[in-house]
């Protein structure tokens, strides 16, 4: 049976499906790729089911190499200039590569996560019904390490139509995403703050969140818990520092943050490609109506 | 009798405010019941329910048909006579002395209330199989620790604020320890990973160290 032998991991490599969704009430968050776009990309590139998983690799540098039989793979997400035996394709285009052949990435000029994709999908065991590394808990594949051996699963009965798929450029550049406010606005004196205010991602920031630096947003009731309440990936949480964390796909189920707004759906995939140090804006989605106080909690 | 708000969560969720715990677990346990179109999580917080969606596009239909959802009024703390889970504890947690000083009993005492009523299972977070305890004996409100311990051992029992919990892994940590048990609270390899889920009752026992 085809099978991957990891040579390099650059500095973060996963294994990430679609998550597992369902049991957030027993604390385990959903995971799965933090760019679910080109993940499912990468699947649909190559007739994949969309449930298989795929590679996924912060800022380049991994490579593997492939025995045991023939394979198509592609590359999603950030352009980290892949090349089969050192021969560049494309990213977002389906390669063919052969028995004893080594992919290998670069590192991306822009973007930050890159997912290697394989016909019939990366088949480590799955756990709790999925195989996407949760970072936060623990659960799942361990990162990925130089030596592991990955077995690839039993490609699906359709063939790839399409030989690459046109994805507008990664931005290396200001990045605005959508957010729609609350539902936690009501607890800070200016909440508007946030849609002017041009912040900068930390480098503290990973698959739980993406941490921003900017102009502190005051809280209204400084000295008031919020009892815990469930987030989303895309909350925007802030403690009492008034910086901002953006939850990503492996956040903790609950959260005591006042959350004041949350970025649209579609968008925390592009929340998935920020880099330490690039800019943001955030706009409203909708308008924001200022509510009533809340409960006496 | 109905939640006094639902409010948008973003585009993927609903939040919907309760008055109490009780209306919390009424509403997950009845909104799980109901099965939902778009559904992907319900997840119970210390005083609101979060409904997420497997869509953008599923919101407005689960919003009206949360909004049309009544639940009969739960009866406010009735608990029941058996627990559904009896946990065995060694009481003798670093911290037990300070929660003693604290809450101005004798340690004897604090174990006496810890095990004297049932306490329920509120919410999760924190960690996998990790549940908020709530609705135990209302001396125990202790605060935090100011210091959190960087390693806190996996089956310690705790107190913080309204709540009791058991650490089901080895974790840093901030709740003040009042015992150990060697029930499992987590293990992934079981049917069912989580021992302790939102709503089910637990009792505390004490018992000798072996």
């Amino acid at each position: 049976m085809t099978s991957l032998e990891v040579l390099g991991t650059g500095p973060l490599a996963l294994v990430e499906d679609l998550g597992r969704p369902g049991l957030a009430h027993i604390g385990v968050t959903r995971s799965g790729a933090a760019d679910r776009r080109s993940h499912r990309l990468a699947n649909r590139l190559l007739a994949n089911d969309a449930d298989r998983a795929t590679i996924e690799i912060t800022l380049g540098g991994f490579s593997a190499l492939i025995f045991d039989g023939d394979l198509d793979i592609t590359i999603t997400g950030a352009d980290a200039h892949p090349a089969i035996d050192g021969i560049p394709f494309g990213t977002n285009s389906i390669a063919h590569i052969r028995d004893g052949q080594v992919i290998s990435l670069g590192a991306p000029h822009s973007g930050l996560r890159s997912y290697l994709g394989v016909r019939g999908g990366i088949a480590v065991n799955p756990v709790l019904g999925s195989r996407s590394s949760d970072t936060m808990s623990g659960i799942g594949p361990v990162p990925l390490q130089p030596g592991d051996v990955l077995p690839i699963g039993e490609p699906s009965r359709h063939f790839p139509e399409v030989e690459l798929a046109p994805v507008a450029a990664i931005s290396d550049g200001l990045v605005e995403l959508r957010v729609i406010p609350g539902p936690r606005d009501a607890w800070f004196i200016d909440p508007d703050a946030l849609v002017r205010t041009t912040w900068v991602a930390s480098d503290g920031s990973d698959r739980v969140g993406v941490r921003l630096i900017g102009a502190a947003l005051e809280h209204r009731w400084p000295g008031r818990q919020l009892p815990s309440e469930g987030v989303v990936r895309g909350a925007i949480q802030v403690p009492p520092n008034g910086q901002p964390v953006i939850l990503g796909a492996d956040h903790p189920v609950t959260g005591g943050y006042p959350v004041i707004g949350v970025v649209t759906d579609a968008d925390t995939d592009r929340l998935a490609q920020l880099r330490p140090g690039q800019p943001i804006r955030l706009r409203w989605s909708r308008a924001r109506i200022a509510t009533a106080d809340p409960p006496d909690w | 009798m109905s939640m006094s708000a639902i409010r948008d969560y973003g585009d993927r969720a609903l939040l919907l405010e309760c008055n109490s715990t009780d209306e919390v677990l009424a509403f997950a346990a009845a909104l799980r019941a109901a099965d939902i179109a778009g559904v992907t999580d319900i997840v119970p917080g210390a005083r609101t329910v979060l409904v997420t969606l497997t869509d953008p596009d599923h919101q407005a239909s689960a919003r009206t048909r949360v909004a049309e959802y009544e639940i009969a009024s739960p009866a406010n703390s009735v608990r029941p006579v058996h627990p559904d889970v009896v946990i065995d504890v060694i009481y003798d947690g670093a911290d037990l002395a300070d929660v003693a000083e604290l809450v101005g009993m004798n340690t004897g005492d604090v174990v006496a209330a810890h095990t004297g009523t049932l306490w329920r299972v509120g919410f999760g977070g924190f960690a996998p199989g990790f549940a908020y305890l709530v609705d135990g004996d209302p001396r125990l409100l202790v605060p935090r620790r100011d210091e959190p311990r960087t390693r806190v051992p996996a089956g310690s029992v705790a107190l913080a604020g309204e709540f009791s919990g058991v650490y089901p892994r080895e974790s840093p940590g901030g709740w003040r320890l009042i015992g150990r048990t060697e029930t499992v609270l987590w293990d992934i390899d079981r049917p069912q990973p989580a021992l302790l889920a939102p709503g089910m009752w637990v009792r505390f026992r004490a018992v000798d160290p072996p």
